[in-house]
């Protein structure tokens, strides 16, 4: 450690203004703030500070996406095998999925992080660690089968347009992971709908077994065909075809408790998503027009991304509501809207996505009347106290 | 008729050295200094000159918007120097104490004087300073006619003075005096905010001006903000005074001695102390004396004051005009491998993000690191678990940096203050400096307003 501090103390002046590589200052700084802490005191306000940085913050995010990650990678292995009829041992499916899905990965973090560097030199800021969650959510929320060019297009995409133009982590109005996958769902609908792309290599479309179906929960349901569900136990568990990390409810159940107990992901966000989804499936099944409509409740929140977008997305803090009232309201429409869409838009047989990126722009609005209630009760309090002088 | 307040919201952070109950004899330091940066928004205009003789109670200097606010000596003595700092503010006024003379005020008996001749004496004898005002946060302006006056009995910052040791140890008869002069101030009353549960409160009972209310809980429960928050809030155009317990004792002595003389308890802080401890001294001494042969070794942060709103001062620093604590803590100039991935078990936190949250309750020693780089406002929901108080904290710190007036007023604020703000700062993932922006929102909306 202390060979490495001092090889960095002789390179720093390199990289510091006026020295030779002054131009990659910021990328620099990155990995140094990466390695060590630095060793900044504070010179006014508060003299002691929290341990906590937002490196930390992000950091149990990705803790928290783990469990999801590795099943992930075991289904995706899982779904591969069955599409050419095998039974595959456990660790045989985690590795083959995992040799699919590190790409991803590395594409997300290489693309987005190299985004980032740059604008964070061109600012002359800190580099931000808003990515280091965004990059490993954006291959998470991805059907497997995607070409990495169009992963990379995607990210391009949302870093670039969605964030660094309003300012980069902590201005940006959408969420980026959510903006990546709209912008592949509606540039290249191809690839992220129908049966095949969800399983690996269904779309080439080799070997592949008679009577394979690589149809998700949702689009099952979609077509009408609600029979052919796989039960309630296999979708909470997860060893159904879907995004890579979205699939596993229980996995992602541990990544919401880590995030609950950790303090970092808002249990209000996620309980109201929670709710919305109740509320609006308990009114469907009371409704009853339809098959699709008589599917008991609890089978939304199995389904899909809803788990995944309630516990992950929704809870992003700079594209969420901001107060705390608002974030009830918040995540209750965004679990009615879901639903909503699901189940009576034919177009999209997925409402969540939609869902949350409609609330990130309604969010400021629901803060601006939980604020104004506020100013109010300040304004009327100052009445009071003027007309009680004037008296 | 008292009333009591629970507050919920807020944080105790449990810092190593506490002050041990024992009075140490009074320090009698040679080298003071009066510093205008105490006093914010302060211009101040010299009175005098270095080489210069003075006696307690002669002005140093007096505030350029407000020439009859004086700010005096707390000592006889020679100004030595005055000490300034980038763009040539004014830094520091020192006093080399070479003798007892004072400036006679005149004893009186605050009963008999009009209120104009009360604020006369603390004008001219420089303890008009002592009483400040809300919103601003700023020393008090004469002319008014505040609704009401805030005592704390109590503070609740990390090591701060146990004030029913305080208490026990100061000259009550003197503090009587003192709040019957400040009742002749305003038209309300004056408020004295005692802890829940203390046990000397019943000192208080005799003296009829004063209404007592009691709070219980965390930091900030302790800060006259809060306070006032709670019992009397702060609506546009109207004005709260508030006065350190300790001044309104400087004040009866005025009044009975006719002597400008800020003694004070002070404690002595911090996990850097050998042996912390409370000591009698003057307002603007010299902290050498009570430190000298009592640190341990190493780099170390000397602040006047809490480790939270504090000021850095240098080994040889001087005892600030509000503060009666003086904390030492080591400073934290240092690089950490992976600090930010360790488990930490040994890393303290609001949050429950380190292993730390999951040990026994223990007291941490903190250093001054920063603990990671300034970033742009990223979590919510953080700041509002530590400001008891009606606000949208983030809210308003938007208002402040956007700078947008009446966002800043309709979000209150005319009730807040850096120091209500401090705890914020603390648990602040971003590192935003929120002190210094809610300072700079102060004096924005004080100049709109003038």
């Amino acid at each position: 450690m202390n060979s490495l501090r001092k090889k960095l103390d002789k390179l720093k002046p390199h990289f510091s203004k006026g020295g030779k590589f002054a131009k990659l200052q910021s990328v620099f700084d990155g990995f140094e703030s990466f390695m060590f802490v630095s060793d900044k005191v504070t010179f006014k306000g508060s003299h002691i500070r929290d341990s906590i940085d937002l490196k930390r913050t992000m950091t149990v995010v990705i803790i928290a996406l783990v469990p999801a990650l590795l099943f992930g990678c075991f289904n995706t292995g899982l779904q591969h095998f069955r599409s050419v009829g095998t039974d595959p041992v456990l660790f045989q499916a985690f590795w083959f999925g995992f040799l699919k899905i590190l790409p991803l990965i590395i594409v997300s973090y290489g693309v987005g992080l190299g985004i980032e560097f740059i604008a964070a030199q061109i600012r002359g800021h800190e580099i931000n660690e808003g990515y280091l969650v965004t990059g490993l959510l954006i291959p998470l929320i991805m059907p497997v089968d995607i070409p990495l060019w169009m992963l990379a297009l995607a990210v391009a995409f949302s870093v670039i347009l969605g964030k660094e133009v309003f300012g980069g982590t902590g201005m940006n109005v959408f969420n980026p992971a959510l903006l990546a996958r709209a912008f592949v769902f509606f540039s290249y609908p191809a690839w992220m709908t129908g049966d095949n792309v969800w399983t690996e290599g269904l779309t080439a479309g080799k070997n592949i077994i008679d009577g394979f179906s690589g149809a998700t929960p949702l689009s099952l349901c979609a077509a009408g065909e609600i029979t052919k569900l796989p039960s309630f136990m296999q979708m909470f568990l997860g060893t159904i075809p879907g995004s890579v990390g979205e699939t596993s409810t229980i996995a992602i159940l541990i990544g919401a408790a880590i995030l609950i107990i950790t303090g970092v992901g808002s249990w209000k966000i996620m309980a109201s998503v929670f709710a919305g989804g109740l509320g609006m499936g308990l009114l469907l099944n009371a409704i009853s027009a339809n098959a699709y409509m008589e599917l008991p409740f609890y089978y939304q929140f199995v389904m899909g991304g809803f788990a995944f977008g309630a516990v992950f997305m929704a809870t992003d803090p700079v594209t969420g509501s901001q107060t705390e009232m608002g974030k009830w309201i918040y995540g209750f429409l965004i679990g009615v809207l879901s639903v909503l869409i699901r189940v009576l838009n034919p177009a999209y047989p997925e409402g969540v996505m939609l869902a949350i990126l409609l609330m990130n722009v309604f969010a400021p609005l629901i803060d601006y009347f939980v604020v104004q209630s506020n100013i109010k009760k300040r304004l009327k309090r100052a009445k009071v106290a003027l007309n009680t002088s004037v008296k | 008729m008292s009333r009591s307040i629970k507050i919920k919201k807020g944080f105790d952070i449990r810092l190593e050295g506490s002050a041990e109950k024992k009075l140490a004899g009074a320090v009698n330091p040679v080298r003071f200094g009066v510093m205008p940066i105490d006093f914010p928004g302060l211009i101040p205009k010299l009175e005098v000159k270095p080489g210069i003789e003075v006696q307690a109670g002669t002005p140093l200097f007096h505030d350029k918007l407000r020439p009859e606010i004086k700010f005096t000596s707390p000592v006889s003595g020679r100004v030595v120097s005055i000490e300034r700092g980038d763009r040539r503010k004014m830094l520091e006024i020192i006093v080399e104490k070479n003798g007892t003379g004072f400036v006679d005020f005149g004893k009186a008996d605050p009963e008999k004087l009009s209120a104009e001749q009360i604020k006369e004496r603390l004008l001219k004898s420089g303890l008009w300073p002592a009483i400040r005002q809300r919103p601003y946060h700023i020393v008090a302006n004469p002319p008014d006619l505040p609704k009401s006056i805030f005592i704390s009995g109590f503070d609740t910052a990390p090591l701060a003075p146990d004030y029913n040791f305080i208490i026990d140890n100061s000259p009550l008869s003197l503090f009587r005096s003192g709040i019957s002069a400040l009742s002749k101030l305003t038209k309300g009353r004056i408020n004295l905010i005692l802890k829940e549960n203390s046990n000397n409160d019943k000192i208080f009972d005799g003296i009829l001006e004063v209404e007592k209310s009691y709070f219980s809980g965390p930091h900030p429960a302790g800060n006259v903000g809060v306070q006032i928050h709670h019992l009397d809030p702060v609506n546009k155009g109207e004005i709260v005074w508030f006065v350190n317990l300790q001044d309104v004792i400087s004040i009866g002595r005025l009044f009975e001695e006719g002597i400008y003389n800020p003694e004070r308890i002070v404690a002595l802080t911090g996990s850097e102390v050998i042996h912390p401890q409370y000591y009698k001294m003057l307002s603007g001494g010299a902290v050498t004396p009570l430190v000298s042969d009592n640190v341990k070794p190493g780099t170390l942060r000397y602040i006047s004051g809490n480790v939270l709103t504090g000021t850095k001062i240098s080994p040889d620093g001087f005892l600030g005009f509000y503060d009666s604590q003086i904390t030492i803590i080591p400073e934290g100039n240092y690089y950490e491998f992976f600090g930010w991935a360790v488990p930490g078990t040994n890393k303290y936190s609001f949050s429950r993000t380190f292993f730390s949250s999951l040990l026994p309750k223990r007291s941490y020693k903190l250093d001054t690191n920063l603990h990671g780089g300034e970033r742009a406002f990223v979590m919510t929901g953080q700041y509002e678990k530590v400001v008891p108080m009606d606000v949208f904290p983030m809210q308003l710190l938007k208002a402040i940096i956007a700078e947008d007036i009446d966002n800043m007023e309709n979000l209150g604020i005319y009730e807040v203050a850096e120091e209500d703000f401090a705890l914020c700062e603390f648990i602040c993932p971003s590192k935003i400096e929120i002190q210094s922006v809610i300072r700079k929102g102060l004096d924005l909306m004080r100049k709109e307003m003038s």
